[in-house]
């Protein structure tokens, strides 16, 4: 059984293989491993879509699969996780990247890389407020069209529906 | 009177057709606008949000054990798999040694489970297409699965059986024969469902070349689980990162490569005879043991960042968990599969008829609480 | 001749109805007819948000047949329909379709509220702003059947207590549940 899974992780690069890669192309990155299982790239927004792109174009990492998306509201900043894998050489990578802007926080959308962004996209636009550029069809999507306010932010009230225990 | 008749006065127009929320082939509260000219589809939307519980709030303020109840009620034909995706994160974060009596046992419900949503699929599917007759025999044999269930965990649906540390309580002695007697039993129940809907003439012609995913779309719309593998992209969880008892079992993973409506169903109707391969392999030999290990009555995560991954019955499960030291996390995310797979409908339909649509519905096998969480 | 009135006492519960005059043996055994026909087969709509829609499944499947009751088909309608059975959670987005559902069909119709999410909300009740903590907010609810999910056996229990309580119904003293709910009477 162990044999096939090695069949399956086809130069698989380390993490640290990885960080020097990387860490070649964009000098303001920040690396960290500490309290995560995966090497962890905090990234500017004005260089997100640049990284993302060379990600995964860049046949050693070739980072094609795109398996989430999540807002956060770390409590003063608003991002965004991506969680990144690789098909062919099955390693995998998170990048995030934060504004602290909250009264309009946007960021590049990634949805002309992977095409999944376009629903996750909209999902963290309804939750968090968070604007892409060059989103085809940003809106809301869980939430009735007419609701106001950021549900899943961290400074939500919401008197009326919410019964707090 | 003469009415002249000329050659193009019949223009076509697009006509905008609302599939609402309630409607019994969309699985559940979907409601899809749909633009069409005549049968063939131009575009079609799906407007989600009419089950959104705000599961993702809820769990801010919940302590790990009530998480566990809550995703239960997710995706709610592989229960037992979303359970135990949240406490393999905890266990893994917490550092937290499971005894090899709770892993073989959570692989062999899991596998259970996987089943019955199989077999529920499979009769759902035959009556969208047409034939009521599968949805008696799909849950004519699903129910033994629940009654296996109702003896061990107490519940038929929402079992609510894996804990962060083990299980509630031990399997019960009937167990293991009546599992060996339902696997004996469906072995000659699934060459029935073959021959039922397989090999009919008229289910491949509504089937064969119907909402044809490539495989590069395939990843790039980051589907998983049977749709990405009937497209020929291998990405089975069990065997990539494997969890629970999977390391120890021999099974073969269900791949094909055209892509279309009848090669999702056939991955499905083959994942049905590994599981009962896995379920055979594990059955005889559950090690003795403990049926937990002891966590505190308020558990805690240290403060970082945890993803598990599991292969549910549609594909791949994600909990991501942000914690801060405290006893409720402070951001769960749930990575559901049907999200994903549901974004790669517009592709698959775009140019075909709307009869069409139902059929790739089927196979996408989506559950719409899984999506709206 | 003159008949005396008999005089009611002065502790009697309840209201005397007049019995006039033998005019309503007619009406009550047309009553007894309607209401056998009604309760005998009343057809339920397709409407199932989650959990509760599988045991709802199971129950018309081949073990549990709701159709020996007379519940024969579920009809994907509104207006074929005389029951809604509502198997899940309803949510703030769903529940102006539920209402519209509701209005579409013909009288007389029904409500069961299926499951803990139908009745109150359910393991959804706090620190939740989506869910409408019950559905008899929207809709008027003649039985509630409480589980997470019922069983099917409960389900049917439930269908029963509704042809029960069809059976007591009458021409005469005809109340539309309807009316008077906007005004949360």
């Amino acid at each position: 059984m162990t044999d096939l899974i090695k069949v399956y992780k086809i130069n698989s690069m380390t993490n640290s293989d990885l960080q020097t890669l990387i860490s070649s192309w964009n000098s303001e990155l920040e690396f960290s491993e500490a309290e995560s299982q995966f090497l962890n790239i905090t990234v500017k927004p004005e260089h997100l879509h640049e990284l993302l792109s060379q990600l995964k174009s860049n046949t050693e990492t070739s980072f094609d699969y795109l398996f989430c998306l999540t807002g956060m509201d770390w409590g003063t900043d608003l991002g965004v996780v991506y969680h990144l894998e690789s098909t062919t050489h099955r390693h995998q990578l998170v990048v995030k990247v934060k504004t602290s802007d909250r009264e309009n926080p946007t960021f590049d959308s990634v949805c002309d890389i992977w095409s999944t962004a376009e629903f996750h996209e909209m999902e963290v636009f309804d939750y968090f407020g968070i604007k892409f550029n060059n989103h085809p069809n940003l809106k809301r999507l869980f939430m009735p069209k007419d609701w106001v306010g950021y549900p899943l932010r961290k400074d939500y009230v919401d008197e009326v529906n919410m019964i707090i225990k | 009177m003469e009415t002249t008749f000329e050659k193009n006065s019949f223009k076509s127009e697009e006509y905008f057709i609302n599939m609402g929320p309630q409607h019994p082939a969309t699985h559940g509260v979907l409601r899809l606008l749909l633009t069409i000219d005549g049968e063939i589809i131009k575009n079609v939307e799906p407007d989600l949000g009419y089950i959104h519980r705000s599961i993702e709030k809820m769990c801010e303020r919940d302590s790990y054990q009530q998480i566990v109840h809550l995703t239960d009620r997710m995706d709610y034909l592989s229960a037992h798999i979303n359970n135990e995706a949240v406490c393999l994160a905890v266990e893994n974060a917490l550092g937290l040694e499971v005894p090899e009596r709770v892993k073989v046992i959570r692989t062999i419900i899991a596998e259970l489970t996987r089943l019955a949503s199989h077999q529920l699929w499979w009769g759902v599917m035959g009556m969208d297409v047409g034939a009521l007759t599968t949805y008696f025999y799909g849950f004519r044999d699903r129910e033994m699965i629940n009654d296996i269930f109702e003896e061990t965990c107490g519940a038929r649906l929402t079992m609510n059986y894996n804990i962060p540390g083990g299980l509630m309580f031990d399997i019960h002695p009937n167990f293991v024969q009546r599992t060996k007697d339902f696997v004996a039993h469906f072995k000659t129940k699934l060459p029935e469902y073959d021959t039922l809907l397989t090999g009919n003439v008229i289910f491949q012609k509504r089937t064969k070349g119907v909402g044809i995913l490539t495989k590069e779309d395939a990843i790039s719309f980051g589907t998983s689980g049977p749709v990405a593998r009937a497209s020929g992209y291998s990405c089975d969880v069990r065997k990539l990162h494997p969890y629970s008892a999977y390391d120890r079992v021999n099974f073969n993973e269900a791949l094909f490569t055209e892509g279309d409506t009848f090669a999702r169903y056939r991955v499905r109707i083959q994942e049905m005879w590994e599981s009962l391969a896995i379920i055979e392999q594990l059955i005889d030999n559950i090690p003795e043991g403990d049926y937990k290990t002891a966590t505190n009555a308020v558990i805690k995560l240290p403060k970082g960042e945890f993803y598990q991954k599991v292969e549910t019955a549609r594909g791949e499960l994600g909990v991501f968990i942000v914690s801060d030291g405290k006893k409720n996390p402070y951001r769960l995310k749930f990575r559901s599969p049907g999200f994903s797979n549901l974004s790669a409908l517009k592709k698959m339909a775009v140019g075909s008829k709307l009869g069409d649509l139902v059929a790739m519905m089927a196979t996408l096998d989506i559950v719409v609480p899984d999506i709206d969480r | 001749m003159g008949i005396e009135q008999n005089a009611t006492p002065k502790d009697f519960p309840g209201q005397i109805i007049p019995a006039g005059n033998g005019g309503n043996i007619t009406i009550t055994t047309l009553d007894k007819v309607i209401n056998w026909g009604r309760s005998n087969s009343l057809w339920s709509l397709y409407f199932g948000t989650s959990c509760c829609a599988i045991e709802m499944m199971q129950t018309g499947a081949a073990r549990h047949d709701y159709s020996r009751f007379g519940f024969e088909v579920a009809r994907p309608s509104p207006r074929q329909a005389d029951l809604i059975i509502i198997a899940g959670t309803i949510v703030n987005k769903m529940a102006p379709v539920l209402r519209r559902l509701y209005d579409q069909m013909a009288e007389p119709k029904y409500v069961i509220a299926m499951g803990a999410c139908a009745i109150s909300g359910g393991p959804f009740y706090y620190n939740t702003y989506s869910v409408v903590k019950g559905a008899d907010h929207v809709i008027p609810v003649d039985v509630y059947v409480p589980g997470c999910p019922p069983r099917p056996e409960a389900l049917l229990e439930g269908m029963m207590m509704l042809q029960e309580k069809i059976r007591t119904e009458s021409l005469k003293h005809k109340v539309n549940p309807i009316d008077g709910f906007d005004q949360g009477l």
